[in-house]
């Protein structure tokens, strides 16, 4: 296990850490947004912000596919999973994520056939073994997970499965930062870039952050001496002048991403014109759709397109902009839990909500004693 | 469903682009039609997300990233009972 203790190394954590606060500028306050869910995953659980000064500050993006999801397209789906005719399939994270008119969970409990699968290809065998039944699965997920609903389909097309089709939510991350970089409320000195969206999409895109907005980009790994590398090499570019695109986890993303999995989105599917995100409102091009309409449930289905406003008690919105922390928002943790979700941010393991909620805590007793 | 874990490939089917990985001793079909380079052989590492091998990693890196996702707890051990239930191929 040579490389783990490399990645984890203590001693390595902290001289690091010596060597972030040294790049600081007296005075100077810095504010760093992780864009990935796994990424604020790992940096509650290792506490990576008690490694850092006081000058920097993390905040969380909306990188997390499931909390992004606004609660009209939930509803939309139970409306399609509604039909006796149908099968849904969908990863775990999305049953209890909740719509409008309760969650796919509670559909599945009145009756509705919801399955969950761990890949579309599961969902493509579903439709094969059930010739008389209409299967959809429910594509959610950034450009990761895109490139395999994609190949999916591409599958199903091939094989002739005529009953299969995708309720297709893909969002894109590109257009995301840029509504947040154009957010009037927010100041950022750089991103902490997603390792695995990178894996697909690769560095080269990022390119207007650095050029039109003047913020740096490091692309990051998930281990806690990663994302210290990565706000090292975030600091070293601020006190150059230098503003580029960085890539911290080169042992996994490739500069110019994964062709095949580009090409397959390209082949099945196209941007929409627009696509509401939740807590961030309508988003224009930041959301793909299916290309065929063979295989878009959307049009298979004629759905309602239900719009929903979010909860007035839940601040999802200024989680996922990283105006707010988690522990900001007036229902965490009291009458928003893990188990009992008011916002998407808390459903999700990714969320931030969730993460803080699970490895924060002692964290947040310790600010509000701080505070008192 | 975010999660993307490393998997060893233990058998590469001769037809079809598809192979048997071992994640934590659970053994079970994933694609491997978006890698592209050299053809994948037993031994290999590749990061799988929902089913498909996403890019290929050395050992130590897969072994380092484990580690990780083991620490995660609920969120690795949801992952792993999906993919169990996976009937790729």
């Amino acid at each position: 296990m040579r490389h783990v203790d490399e990645y984890r190394d203590a001693a390595k954590a902290r001289s690091l850490a010596a060597s972030i606060a040294a790049l600081c500028e007296p005075g100077r306050r810095y504010t760093f947004m992780e864009v990935c869910g796994g990424h604020t995953h790992t940096i509650y659980k290792h506490g990576i912000e008690d490694y850092l000064p006081e000058a920097v500050s993390l905040v969380h993006g909306p990188g997390c596919p499931v909390c992004v999801i606004p609660m009209g397209r939930v509803d939309d789906a139970i409306d399609i999973a509604s039909r006796p005719d149908v099968i849904m399939t969908t990863f775990g994270d999305m049953m209890r994520v909740p719509g409008g008119r309760g969650s796919f969970l509670d559909a599945k409990a009145a009756g509705a056939d919801i399955r969950m699968v761990y890949s579309p290809l599961d969902a493509l065998g579903i439709a094969e073994r059930n010739p008389s039944r209409r299967v959809v699965f429910m594509g959610i997920g950034f450009e990761t997970t895109a490139p395999s609903t994609a190949m999916t389909v591409l599958r199903a097309a091939s094989a002739g499965v005529a009953n299969f089709s995708v309720f297709c939510n893909h969002v894109t991350i590109l257009p995301a930062i840029k509504a947040i970089l154009d957010s009037p409320d927010l100041r950022l000195d750089g991103f902490i870039g997603p390792g695995h969206v990178s894996a697909v999409i690769g560095c080269r895109p990022y390119g207007f952050i650095t050029r039109d907005y003047g913020k740096p980009l490091v692309v990051a790994g998930f281990e806690p001496l990663d994302i210290l590398q990565s706000i090292h090499m975030l600091l070293t570019q601020l006190a150059e002048g230098r503003c580029e695109v960085e890539n911290q986890y080169g042992r996994v993303v490739p500069w110019d991403g994964n062709a095949k999995a580009l090409q397959a989105i390209n082949r099945t599917m196209e941007p929409r014109p627009y696509f509401e995100w939740r807590g961030l409102g309508f988003i224009s091009h930041s959301a793909l759709r299916m290309k065929d309409a063979s295989f878009d449930a959307e049009r298979l289905f004629d759905i309602p397109g239900s719009r929903v406003a979010d909860p007035r008690s839940c601040q999802c919105g200024e989680v996922l902009k990283g105006v707010l922390k988690p522990y900001e928002c007036k229902v965490f943790g009291t009458a928003c839990t893990p188990e009992t979700p008011i916002g998407t941010c808390m459903v999700s393991s990714e969320g931030a909500c969730a993460a803080y909620y699970n490895f924060g805590r002692f964290t947040r007793e310790r600010v509000k004693e701080a505070t008192r | 469903m975010c999660l993307a874990i490393p998997g060893e490939i233990v058998e590469v089917a001769p037809d079809r682009p598809l192979a048997t990985v071992d994640i934590g001793g659970v053994r079970r079909a994933v694609d491997t039609g978006l890698l592209d380079g050299p053809p994948l052989a037993a031994g290999d590492w590749v990061l799988i997300h929902v089913g498909f091998a996403l890019s290929r990693i050395d050992e130590d890196e897969a072994r380092a990233t484990l580690a990780l996702l083991e620490g995660l707890g609920d969120a690795y051990d949801d992952e792993i009972d999906a993919f169990r239930e996976s009937r790729i191929g």
